[in-house]
């Protein structure tokens, strides 16, 4: 990894929810890791954030959410994407996940799922080791 | 050997000689703040201070040691379990379960469009309907949730916000119907707008009509609603953002006094509207300082009402408030020690002389609780209650050399966070600041680098970790939810009269230009079965919306 170029991160909370302690650690945690991090703010919708990523041109995109709304609105966001043509973007997300849909969600593209009481550690490691080399 | 000093014993004495063989299991101890702890306290800590000054007696000034004279002798504490989900129908036969298994009030858990102003029906609402809280788009929801609910007697605790006006309009048009008295009626909104720019996000409009809106529930509660809380000041979800003890009484007492000041610009008088103020605290893990802040809060309170407002009527001066135990302190990691946790959390509560209580349930860092869950929570507020003797007595740690240096601290370091706040410009310059939100931001990342590096054990993540065991079932709510929602109000919009309907919005639409009181508008409009989503989309047309001001 070299520093040249610093990873670019979107961090969105999609839906309503206002809790965004999550979101806001994560991203402070990445940026000091050296990563170019965008927090949107909360109650984004699918299309605001998939814009941003492509406004942003992230190469990865983390969403936080704990509404319960996450199987309705994590596929929106990939449809929103990919109708941007944002295909190449790491995707992760955070909050509350019951167990039983994380493989779903897993499916839907998110590869890195992230519950309460994760280490900042292990994400920052996760960014690194999956996010595409912005030279590539 | 008696008259040695506590200072001497610790700093050439047995102690000193103690510390030097064996260093002690960690080089220092502080509070949540980060303020070092002293290995003892004693009377030396308390040489100035005065029993009468610093506590008085229960039910008088400054009220440090309760509100009412016979605290929990006469009466426990209302427990108060916060509930809501999918539609009105599913809810009530909730809360009639929660009644029947001795809970005392009900609290009720809207669902985020309820909260945000937009109906089930809403392309916003996607997703949504039905899922932290109950739907209620219209009266006919309203009578559905209350429905053989005695409004009279049961007292009724609604989390709602930027349209708590318009919730509370169809509680009370519910309560008409019903035959009930109003001034009977009791319950509290939460109505605090500032907080929700701060931390918990479920604004709509931008804040001066929003402290409007707050000012004529004050107003018209007053007169029409005599036994209502028309506010709920809360700490509670600035402290779940993560900040501290100090941090949580400054910045809610910073947004109180914006509310009361804005009350009395709008002509009210201090007395008139302050005895139905209520407050809203956290309760995290820190046993002694948690039951310290709840003590210190009704100390400022009682100065601010006095030294601040002027207030010659006691009942102004008495903070009373519901407590919450510590949502962000729950673990997705073996789950179970959550009941360990809320128990004294709760515990602490119960010491620190708390109205009312919510205790979580163990499953909540999982999924949204089940019913068993829910009892098991309710269940230890009744075991503190009635078997551990601690509601026996009032304000039993009171005159602790900790508990009172402890009490006094807290009090100091709010105080100090207040001024800073009042520096800037109040509490309101300081969230368009972003102030108080960096500040959260500050605490909640401290937080979480000291549990990654261990500074603080959090109990199965960072120390004494397990495989994880199968996870018992978790709630799962019908996902057919928003549908019915759509239909019921697809049927609603066809039955009503439109004319009504139209009248009663141009009438908000006219008074929200103008500065009548609000109140008996959407009274009249949810009596028509306007929903909550016309009603704030002609307010969101008058007025805008808020703009999050975003820091990381």
């Amino acid at each position: 990894m070299t520093d040249e170029q610093a990873i670019r991160v979107l961090i969105a909370k999609p839906g309503l929810d206002g809790h965004d302690r999550g979101a806001k650690v994560v991203a402070r945690a990445l940026r000091d890791a050296g990563m170019e991090v965008i927090y949107t703010g909360i109650r984004q919708t699918p299309e605001m954030i998939a814009e941003a990523a492509l406004q942003e041109d992230v190469q990865v995109v983390g969403l936080s959410i704990l509404s319960g709304a996450h199987l309705e609105l994590f596929p929106r966001v990939v449809s929103a994407l990919d109708e941007r043509g944002v295909d190449d973007v790491l995707l992760f997300c955070g909050g509350i996940i019951p167990e039983a849909d994380i493989a779903t969600v897993q499916e839907m593209g998110f590869t890195g799922v992230f519950g309460p009481g994760t280490n900042t550690e292990a994400i920052i490691e996760f960014v690194r080791d999956h996010a595409a080399s912005p030279a590539a | 050997m008696a008259s040695r000093s506590a200072r001497e014993w610790q700093e050439q004495g047995p102690y000193a000689k103690a510390i030097e063989r064996n260093a002690e299991r960690q080089p220092r101890f502080e509070s949540s703040s980060g303020a070092e702890l002293d290995p003892l306290y004693s009377p030396e800590d308390l040489a100035d201070w005065n029993y009468h000054e610093k506590l008085g007696y229960p039910g008088e000034y400054p009220f440090t040691r309760g509100v009412q004279p016979t605290m929990y002798r006469g009466r426990l504490w209302t427990m108060r379990q916060y509930a809501g989900f999918a539609d009105a129908e599913e809810s009530n036969r909730r809360y009639r379960f929660l009644l029947e298994q001795g809970q005392t009030g009900l609290s009720v858990a809207f669902d985020l469009p309820t909260q945000i102003g937009y109906d089930s029906d809403d392309p916003q609402a996607d997703g949504e309907v039905g899922k932290v809280g109950v739907a209620i788009a219209s009266l006919q929801d309203m009578e559905t949730l209350t429905e053989g609910l005695p409004l009279e007697r049961v007292t009724t605790s609604m989390t709602i916000n930027a349209t708590g006006p318009i919730l509370l309009a169809m509680y009370v048009a519910a309560a008409k119907k019903q035959g009930a008295d109003l001034a009977k009626v009791g319950g509290t909104t939460q109505n605090d707008i500032l907080k929700e720019y701060i931390a918990r996000g479920t604004y709509i409009f931008p804040p001066r009509p929003s402290l409007r809106l707050i000012t004529d529930v004050f107003a018209w509660c007053k007169d029409e609603l005599p036994s209502w809380n028309t506010i709920s000041i809360s700490g509670y979800h600035m402290r779940e953002a993560g900040c501290t003890a100090a941090q949580e009484l400054a910045f809610t007492f910073a947004d109180a006094i914006e509310y009361v000041d804005a009350a009395l610009d709008a002509g009210l008088e201090f007395d008139e509207f302050a005895p139905r103020l209520s407050f809203f605290w956290a309760c995290h893990s820190n046993f002694l300082e948690e039951i310290a802040k709840f003590r210190a809060s009704r100390r400022m309170w009682a100065e601010i009402a006095t030294e601040r407002y002027g207030s010659k009527n006691p009942r102004s001066q008495m903070l009373r408030f519901h407590t919450q135990t510590g949502g962000a302190t729950l673990t997705a990691q073996q789950p179970m020690n959550n009941v360990v946790r809320t128990a004294l959390q709760a515990l602490s509560a119960v010491l620190g002389g708390t109205q009312s209580l919510h205790t979580n349930s163990w499953d909540e860092a999982l999924a949204l609780p089940t019913e068993e869950s829910v009892e098991m929570a309710l269940r230890t507020q009744q075991l503190i209650g009635f078997e551990s003797g601690v509601a026996d007595v009032i304000d039993p740690l009171a005159g602790s050399y900790y508990i009172e240096e402890l009490t006094d601290r807290v009090e100091e370091e709010a105080n100090a966070y207040l001024r800073r706040i009042e520096d800037i410009g109040g509490a309101l310059t300081g969230i368009e600041e972003g102030f108080q939100q960096r500040e959260i931001q500050e605490s909640a990342f401290r937080l979480q680098r000291m549990q990654e590096s261990e500074e603080r054990i959090v109990v199965g993540v960072n120390r004494f970790q397990t495989e994880e065991l199968e996870v018992p079932a978790l709630a799962q709510h019908d996902r057919s939810v928003q549908t019915r929602q759509s239909e019921r109000l697809a049927a609603l919009r066809a039955e009503r009269d439109g004319a009504t309907v139209e009248r009663a919005l141009a009438d908000i639409r006219a008074a929200a230009r103008g500065d009548e009181n609000m109140m008996p508008l959407l009274v009249a409009a949810v009596e028509a079965y306007a929903t909550i989503g016309e009603i704030c989309g002609v307010l969101r047309e008058e007025w805008g919306e808020y703009q999050e001001v975003v820091t990381i």
